[in-house]
C-alpha cells in the first residue's frame, strides 16, 4: 500500500521528510519508545560495543587505506611511511591494528553472553545465526587485514590459510591456485585481499543490519530468560539503555587507549615487523590471539583433511547450535547443570587458545586433544542429552518481580509497580 | 543505597533539585561527547594533509648556467611545474615599460625578479584559471601576443614576466620564494 | 558457587602457564635493563640516543641498513636542523645525474639513511652468504625487544669446550643455537665519545639500543603524550557518564 506517512514530528521541515521517508519515526520506534527488558545487566552492553567499533574500524581503515600501496614491494614500506610521516598515521594504524583486536573481544564476550543466557533459542534462532555468519565474515576479514602489511606473519599466514584449501580432495590445489591468482602468495594475491578487506566490512555492516532487524522482531533475550509478560517488564530504550550503553562505550574506550597509547605492540607478533621472505619461514607461525583456537582445532588431527574439516565444523555447529540445545529454558541462572558445562567450554577455548600459541608438541598436543575433543562433545552430545536430564530451577513469574531470589524476601509490591508511573 | 528506597524516598521539593543536578549532568556528558568525537575526527581529518616526508622535500636546487639566452626550463618543486626562463634584454625592457593600468593583476616587473638578476624569471608553471601547464618555455612555442606563456587550455596569455594580459586567468603566475646561492645557482624553497 | 568456580578456572591456567617457561628453561635468561623510554611517562634519554647514533653511524652503519629512518628523524634525539644537514652532507647517496647515469650525490635530511650495499644480493655477497637485517624496527621485529637487542649486543663469548663452532660463526650466548654470524660488533674505545662518557661495551650497546628504539618508534613521545591526555580524558567521562546513568535510573528498582 502506497502513501505518505502521518508524521508526529514537529518541526515543519523535519515533518515534510518524515512524511515522505520515516526516518525519524523509525528511529524513534526502534531505538527511542523500543521496549527493552528492564533487567539487561552491562553484558548487555557488548552489542552497541561491536557497533561502535566496526564504525571505528572503518573510519580508520578508510583514511589508512589513502596512504596503503598494495604491492609486494612497496606495502611494508608504505605502512612504515604511515608510522612515521602521515600525520597521526601512528595513530590510525595502531588503532586499526590493536582495534581488530577489541572488536573480538567484544564479539567474544557477546557470544558467550548469548551462550550463557540461551540467547539463541527461540524464537531467536536466526538472530543467532546471523550473528555467526558475522563472525566468520569478521574472521576473514581480519585474516585479509593481517596479510597487507607484509611482514613475515602476514605471508605466511596467507600461505598456511590458503593452503588449507588444498585438504579439499581432487579440486584441492586448483582452488589455491584460484584463490592465490598463481602458485604462491604473490603480488596477486595482496591486491585480491587488499580488495576483499575493503569490500566484506560493508558486507559486514549489511548482516549487522540485518541482526538489528530480527534482534527488534522478536525483542531482547534477558538475564532471566523469560518472556516480556506486560510493559512493566520493560522500559523505553532511550534514555535508559542509550545512557548505559555509554557508560561501556567509555570504560571500552578507557582500555582501547590504554594498549594504543602505551602498550600498542601488545597483540602483536614481533615477526610481523621483518618484511615478508618468501624463502625463510619463521620459526614459529602463529595466527593473531582470536583465531588461536581454531588453528589448534586445526592441528588437533593427524590429518589434513580431518583437521581442516573440524576447523570449519566448530564454525558450523555453532550454526546448528539453536537446534542442539533441547532445553526450553532459556538462562543459566536457572540450569545448574549447564552452568558447569558453559563453564568448561569457556575453559576448552582457553586452553585452546594456548594451544594454538604453542608449538604442537608434548603436553600441547594431548591439551589440544582434549580440548577438541570437548569443544564438539559440548555441543553434540552434551548440550542435547542436557535438556533432557536436567532438572532447571523454577522460573520467576515476570522480570519484574525477580528479586524473590535475592535473600531479602519479596520487596513490597508498591516498590515494584509505582516507579513505573514515572516511565 | 537501595535505589527503591531512594525512588520512593523522594519530597517533591527534592525533585527540583534532582532535575537541576540531571540537566548539569546530562550537558557536561554531551560537551564531553562532542569533544570526544572532535578528538577522534581531527587525526583522521589531519592524515589528509601533507605528510612530514612530502614537507621535507622542501628545497631544490638549479643550475641556471646551460639555459640559453631565451629560453626556459620546467623543473619540479614540491610536484608543481616551475619556470625558469633566461630573459632577453629586449624582453627584459618589454616587462619593465608597461603600464601597470594595463594590468589584470598590477605589479612591476621589479617585484617578480631578483635585483641583480633580471634576466632570470623563476614563476610557477601552473595557469592561475584552471591549473594547465601553459607553454612558452622553447622559442618555437607559441608564446602568445606578449612574449611570455600561452596556456592551451583556454588561451590565457601571460607576459614575460608571467603577468596575466589576456584570458580567463585572473591572476600572475605566483613566484615561489628562492635565492640565488650564485650567480648561476638557485635554490627554491 | 560461582566465585569458586572462576578461582578454579584460574588455577588451572595458572598451571598452564607455568608449563610454558619451565620448557623454556634451557635457554638463556634475558636479563631486563631499565631503560629511559619505558613506563607510560618515559622518554629518550636524548644524550644516550645521540651517543648511540655515533655508535650506529661508526659501527653498524657498515654492514646493516636503517632504511626506513630519515636523517630528518634525528630532531627526535634533540639534534639541531644545521646538525642534521651537516650529518646528512657528510654521506652520498645513489641518484641518477643529468646524463641519466648511476651517481652519487651528498644526502640531503630528506634522504633516508643510507644502505651499506646497493641490495640483499650484495651484502650477501659480500659477507659470506650471511644477511645483515635491517635495523629500522629491530627492537620491535625481536622477541623481547630493546632487552634482547642489548643482550645480544653484550652476550659475545668463547665459546664453551666441546661446542663445535661452525665456519665463520662466532659464539653469543643469546642468540638462538648460540651461533651468529656477526662478529662482535661492539668493544671497550670502539667508539670516541664527545661528552666524556666512558665508551665500555655495555655503555655503547646501552646507547645503541636507545638510538635504535629510537628510529623504532619516533612517534612514542608523542603518542605516550596524547594517551596521558586521552586516558584522563576518558577517565573523566567515564565518571560524568555513570553519574548520569545513575540519575536516569534512580527511580528504577533494579
Amino acid at each position: 500500500m502506497a502513501g505518505l506517512h502521518k508524521s508526529d514530528v514537529k518541526n515543519p521541515v523535519l515533518n515534510w521528510i518524515d512524511t515522505r521517508l520515516p526516518l525519524i519515526t523509525m528511529m524513534q520506534k526502534e531505538y527511542g519508545v523500543f521496549p527493552t527488558p528492564k533487567n539487561f545487566n552491562y553484558f548487555w552492553n557488548f552489542g552497541a560495543l561491536a557497533m561502535v567499533q566496526l564504525m571505528v574500524m572503518i573510519a580508520t581503515g578508510i583514511f589508512l587505506a589513502m596512504n596503503y600501496t598494495p604491492h609486494v614491494n612497496m606495502a611494508f614500506d608504505s605502512v612504515e611511511r604511515i608510522m612515521r610521516d602521515v600525520n597521526y598515521g601512528w595513530l590510525l594504524r595502531y588503532a586499526h591494528a590493536n582495534g581488530a583486536s577489541m572488536f573480538f573481544i567484544i564479539v567474544y564476550v557477546h557470544i558467550y553472553r548469548g551462550l550463557y543466557y540461551g540467547s539463541y533459542k527461540a524464537p531467536r534462532e536466526l538472530l543467532w545465526m546471523l550473528g555467526v555468519l558475522i563472525l566468520l565474515l569478521m574472521m576473514a576479514t581480519a585474516f585479509m587485514g593481517y596479510v597487507l602489511p607484509w611482514g613475515q606473519m602476514s605471508y605466511w599466514g596467507a600461505t598456511v590459510i590458503t593452503n588449507l584449501f588444498s585438504a579439499i580432495p581432487l579440486v584441492g590445489n586448483d582452488i589455491v591456485t584460484l584463490l592465490l591468482g598463481g602458485f604462491s602468495v604473490d603480488n596477486p594475491t595482496l591486491n585480491r585481499f587488499f580488495s576483499l578487506h575493503y569490500l566484506l566490512p560493508f558486507v559486514i555492516i549489511g548482516v549487522v543490519f540485518l541482526h538489528v532487524v530480527a534482534l527488534h522482531i522478536t525483542g531482547s533475550n534477558n538475564p532471566l530468560g523469560i518472556d516480556v509478560k506486560s510493559p512493566q517488564d520493560t522500559l523505553p530504550f532511550h534514555p535508559y539503555y542509550t545512557v548505559k550503553d555509554s557508560v561501556g562505550i567509555c570504560v571500552f574506550f578507557l582500555v582501547y587507549a590504554l594498549f594504543v597509547f602505551f602498550a600498542p605492540n601488545f597483540f602483536g607478533d614481533p615477526a610481523n615487523w621483518i618484511p615478508a621472505n618468501p624463502l625463510q619461514t619463521p620459526a614459529e607461525i602463529v595466527p593473531e590471539w582470536y583465531l588461536l583456537p581454531f588453528y589448534a582445532i586445526l592441528r588437533a588431527v593427524p590429518s589434513k583433511l580431518g583437521g581442516v574439516l573440524m576447523m570449519f565444523g566448530a564454525i558450523a555447529v555453532l550454526f546448528v547450535l539453536p537446534w542442539l540445545d533441547t532445553s526450553p529454558v532459556r538462562s543459566a541462572k536457572f540450569r545448574p547443570l549447564y552452568r558447569i558445562f558453559f563453564w568448561l567450554q569457556l575453559l576448552a577455548c582457553i586452553v585452546l587458545g594456548m594451544v594454538g600459541a604453542h608449538k604442537p608438541e608434548g603436553i600441547w598436543v594431548v591439551l589440544g586433544r582434549i580440548g577438541t575433543a570437548y569443544y564438539f562433545l559440548h555441543f553434540l552430545v552434551i548440550l542435547p542429552l542436557l535438556g533432557k536430564l536436567e532438572r532447571p530451577l523454577p522460573l520467576p513469574e515476570s522480570i519484574s518481580r525477580p528479586v524473590i531470589r535475592k535473600g531479602g524476601g519479596p520487596l513490597p509490591a508498591g516498590a515494584a509497580a509505582k516507579p513505573m508511573e514515572k516511565v | 543505597m537501595s535505589a527503591a528506597a531512594e525512588a520512593t524516598g523522594h519530597s517533591p521539593s527534592e525533585h527540583g533539585h534532582d532535575q537541576g543536578k540531571r540537566d548539569f549532568l546530562i550537558l557536561v556528558a554531551s560537551a564531553g561527547a562532542a569533544i570526544g568525537v572532535g578528538a577522534i575526527a581531527w587525526p583522521l581529518i589531519d592524515s589528509m594533509n601533507p605528510s612530514s616526508d612530502v614537507l621535507a622535500l622542501g628545497s631544490i636546487e638549479v643550475d641556471l648556467a646551460p639555459i640559453p639566452e631565451g629560453q626556459g626550463i620546467t623543473v619540479v618543486w614540491r610536484g608543481k611545474p616551475t619556470f625558469i626562463r633566461h630573459r632577453t634584454a629586449k624582453e627584459i625592457k618589454a616587462a619593465q615599460d608597461v603600464k601597470l593600468s594595463e594590468l589584470t593583476d598590477p605589479q612591476t616587473d621589479a617585484d617578480r625578479v631578483k635585483a641583480g638578476h633580471e634576466q632570470w624569471i623563476i614563476v610557477s608553471g601552473i595557469c592561475t584559471h584552471l591549473g594547465c601547464i601553459p607553454i612558452g618555455n622553447k622559442a618555437t612555442d607559441n608564446r602568445g601576443d606578449f612574449g611570455g606563456w600561452f596556456c592551451p587550455c583556454h588561451g590565457s596569455q601571460y607576459d614575460t614576466s608571467g603577468r596575466v594580459r589576456h584570458g580567463p586567468a585572473p591572476l600572475n603566475l605566483a613566484i615561489y620564494p628562492y635565492t640565488f646561492m650564485s650567480d648561476t645557482k638557485i635554490k627554491i624553497g | 558457587m560461582r566465585a569458586l568456580k572462576l578461582a578454579a578456572l584460574l588455577g588451572v591456567l595458572a598451571s598452564l602457564t607455568a608449563i610454558a617457561p619451565a620448557m623454556a628453561a634451557e635457554e638463556e635468561m634475558m636479563p631486563t635493563q631499565k631503560w629511559s623510554f619505558s613506563g607510560p611517562f618515559g622518554t629518550f634519554d636524548r644524550a644516550s640516543a645521540q651517543r648511540g647514533f655515533l655508535v650506529y653511524k661508526n659501527v653498524c652503519a657498515n654492514c646493516h641498513s636503517l632504511k626506513q629512518g630519515a636523517y630528518r628523524n634525528l630532531t627526535g634525539i634533540g639534534l639541531s636542523e644545521e646538525d642534521i644537514k651537516a650529518i646528512a652532507a657528510s654521506v652520498t647517496v645513489p641518484t641518477i645525474n643529468d646524463e641519466g647515469q648511476p651517481a652519487e650525490r651528498p644526502a640531503t635530511p630528506a634522504d633516508h639513511f643510507r644502505s651499506p650495499y646497493p641490495n640483499d644480493k650484495a651484502a650477501r655477497a659480500a659477507l659470506n652468504g650471511a644477511l645483515p637485517p635491517d635495523l629500522s624496527v629491530i627492537t620491535k621485529a625481536r622477541e623481547g625487544g630493546a632487552d634482547y637487542v642489548y643482550a645480544l649486543l653484550t652476550g659475545y663469548g668463547d665459546a664453551p669446550a666441546g661446542m663445535k663452532m661452525g665456519d665463520g660463526m662466532y659464539y653469543n650466548k643469546m642468540y638462538a643455537g648460540h651461533q651468529i654470524a656477526m662478529p662482535r660488533p661492539l668493544q671497550d674505545d670502539a667508539v670516541d665519545y664527545a661528552d666524556g662518557t666512558k665508551p665500555t661495551t655495555e655503555q655503547e650497546a646501552r646507547d645503541v639500543v636507545t638510538f635504535l628504539e629510537f628510529i623504532g618508534n619516533p612517534e612514542m613521545e608523542q603518542r605516550k603524550r596524547t594517551g596521558v591526555k586521552i586516558v584522563l580524558f576518558l577517565v573523566l567521562m567515564t565518571g560524568v557518564t555513570y553519574a548520569v546513568k545513575r540519575q536516569v535510573w534512580s527511580n528504577i528498582p533494579h
